[in-house]
């Protein structure tokens, strides 16, 4: 960890991404410029092709900018994914103690921090379990324990709870909400679901499509905890809806 | 964990009257959801799934004696060319009593354990290289296969060329045999590592080696065993034929005792000597289904004793036969990938190197 911290977490200047090349070339990404704070629960919106999930490798340094740059300010990014994505073969303990073994954290270290991890997602004592062996919403616990296990100071989670049955999903946003309080780290959090981001984000970036663009940001300005079927959240739901589809309805013609 | 920053005290000061508030809630629901969501696994009693995978066995085998002894009852062939089952059954008893049989079996065994061990070695080495560059792929991936589908019985005029009727001669061949199915397996598996768990892997920091140790390797696992099953298979194929073609002096083998029964036209000693090669062939098959089945239930792709297609369909199991059943994405993360192709069907169809 550094010793200087800047206020903004993430830094986004002026960044294309293009795929292929030739005739094949696709724009994913055209001109994105976002500051992300540090501590901030932001959440990028957008429907299919804004390029939510390009950003996200951008940031966690899976992939490079064509153009422009992506600054972490020396922050260490982590990932979760929208399918789970454990390791099959692994325990549930085991894939949390994956990053640490990648660190070459000693062996007694990694056995105390995987059960305060596990602890922290509310699954103490389900280290021996198979991912094969929790349900849905367990399994994606597990992943955000292994997405922290990482130290990370910034937590990318692209679509995490997509899969999820409503009421589980409902209960996770309250357990993200509680670890993201007692952690202080900084979340991007990608989601289709205009409720979902209000409930979740401080800000809410809307996203075009094809290429993806900064359309519009959101501050929600709801004091928190909120719930997802209050009348503030249903009220902005609405308002970034009809932008969302304004964005969407573009690409009809 | 980050919580050296500013805003997480502001937060954590709040988080005492939230959780206070809605935590109890949140925590009894989540326990709540989570008692029920958990997927109920029944496990049937040893002995009784023991049972189940032996009395099928045992059935086919007591009908199989009875068609050949029925056979030989019809008189279709006068007795001592074909003998009954009691005949050669006792032959085989007899000669476990025989220190030249464990000799033999002895020397057989060593053969067929080091040329497999030098074919693995082999092929996971030319299988790790071809999966990593795509010009070794192009170069040599088709050759590979085509190595694969040769009998590995026309080898041996080359290879007693080359090495004379000694234990050299009958390594090549074994060797030439067996290392391209096992580095075909590693091919596969490597090609059929989820895109996903690479993703996975080096989002949390792992990279060249390391992402092969953690991640492509186990990922690349079901394939890699499969051709490993295979590659045995044809080991032990390629072995028969050579101890039948190249008897070396002062050697005995199993092979050799079959030949020489041959040729003393002693068919219950022919009889004893496949009866030998078949207790091996069913030995060794059982370890590879009993490593198969452990990965398998450890990755949650099989409902302990049956295979997800039968579970599917919801018929009880009946105990495993043949066990290579290609695993279905079932109830796990479905990250599976389908077996390699050649690798499927246990490494029973296709070659006819042994037959002589």
């Amino acid at each position: 960890m550094t010793a200087v911290r800047s206020d903004t977490a993430v830094r986004i200047d002026g960044v294309s991404r293009f795929f292929g090349s030739g005739a094949a070339r696709v724009q994913a990404l055209d001109n994105v410029s976002l500051d992300v704070r540090s501590g901030e629960f932001l959440c990028l919106l957008g429907a299919s092709g804004c390029g939510k999930s390009t950003l996200l490798g951008l940031i966690t340094g899976l992939d490079a900018p064509t153009t422009g740059t992506v600054d972490t300010t020396n922050r260490r990014a982590g990932m979760m994914f929208q399918d789970s994505a454990l390791l099959p073969w692994l325990t549930a303990g085991g894939n949390i103690e994956v990053p640490l073994r990648l660190r070459g954290i000693r062996r007694g270290e990694r056995r105390e921090r995987v059960e305060r991890l596990l602890a922290m997602v509310r699954l103490a004592g389900l280290a021996d379990k198979r991912p094969h062996e929790l349900s849905g919403g367990m399994r994606q616990r597990v992943s955000l324990a292994r997405a922290f296990a990482q130290e990370a100071d910034i937590l990318c989670m692209d679509e995490p709870f997509g899969a999820l049955d409503a009421m589980t999903r409902d209960l996770l946003h309250d357990e993200l909400e509680r670890i993201w309080r007692e952690t202080g780290v900084t979340v991007i959090f990608v989601t289709h679901d205009v409720r979902e981001a209000v409930r979740l984000g401080d800000r809410i970036v809307l996203l075009s499509s094809r290429p993806g663009r900064v359309a519009e940001v959101f501050d929600v300005d709801i004091e928190r905890p909120r719930r997802i079927d209050s009348a503030r959240v249903a009220e902005l739901a609405t308002v970034v809806t009809t932008r969302l589809r304004e964005e969407v309805g573009r690409h009809g013609h | 964990m980050a919580t050296e920053s500013g805003t997480s005290t502001r937060f954590r000061s709040q988080t005492a009257d939230f959780d206070a508030e809605t935590g109890l809630a949140v925590d009894a629901a989540l326990a709540g959801l989570d008692a029920l969501d958990i997927p109920t696994t029944q496990r049937r009693p040893l002995a009784s799934r023991a049972w189940a995978a032996t009395w099928p066995k045992i059935g086919a085998l007591a009908l199989f004696l009875l068609l050949w002894q029925l056979v030989v009852w019809s008189g279709w062939k006068p007795s001592y060319v074909l003998p009954g089952p009691g005949k050669a059954l006792s032959e085989f008893g007899s000669r476990l009593g025989t220190s030249h049989f464990w000799d033999a079996l002895a020397r057989t065994l060593v053969r067929a354990v080091e040329g497999y061990a030098l074919a693995v070695v082999i092929g996971v080495v030319v299988g790790v290289a071809v999966s990593r560059s795509t010009i070794l792929r192009t170069a040599v991936g088709s050759f590979i296969t085509a190595l694969q589908t040769m009998p590995s019985i026309v080898w041996f005029p080359l290879a007693i060329l080359l090495f004379k009727l000694s234990e050299s001669a009958i390594m090549f061949v074994v060797v030439l045999g067996a290392a391209p199915s096992v580095a075909n397996g590693v091919i596969y598996g490597v090609d059929y590592v989820p895109p996903l768990l690479v993703r996975v892997g080096r989002s949390m920091g792992a990279s060249g080696f390391s992402l092969y140790r953690y991640v492509v390797a186990p990922a690349a696992l079901p394939s890699v065993l499969a051709g490993l099953k295979q590659g045995w298979a044809f080991a032990w194929r390629s072995l028969m034929a050579g101890e039948l073609l190249v008897i070396v002096p002062g050697h005995p083998s199993v092979g050799a005792d079959l030949q020489n029964s041959r040729e003393l036209l002693d068919t219950v000693g022919v009889m004893a000597s496949m009866i030998t090669i078949f207790v091996v062939g069913v030995v060794v098959d059982a370890a590879f289904n009993t490593a198969d089945q452990r990965m398998r239930v450890r990755r949650g792709l099989v409902a302990e004793g049956t295979s997800a297609v039968r579970a599917a369909r919801g018929s009880r199991g009946l105990g495993v036969a043949g066990g290579a059943v290609d695993p279905v994405g079932s109830s796990g993360d479905g990250t599976m990938p389908p077996p390699a192709d050649p690798g499927a069907g246990g490494g029973d169809g296709g070659h006819s190197g042994g037959a002589g």
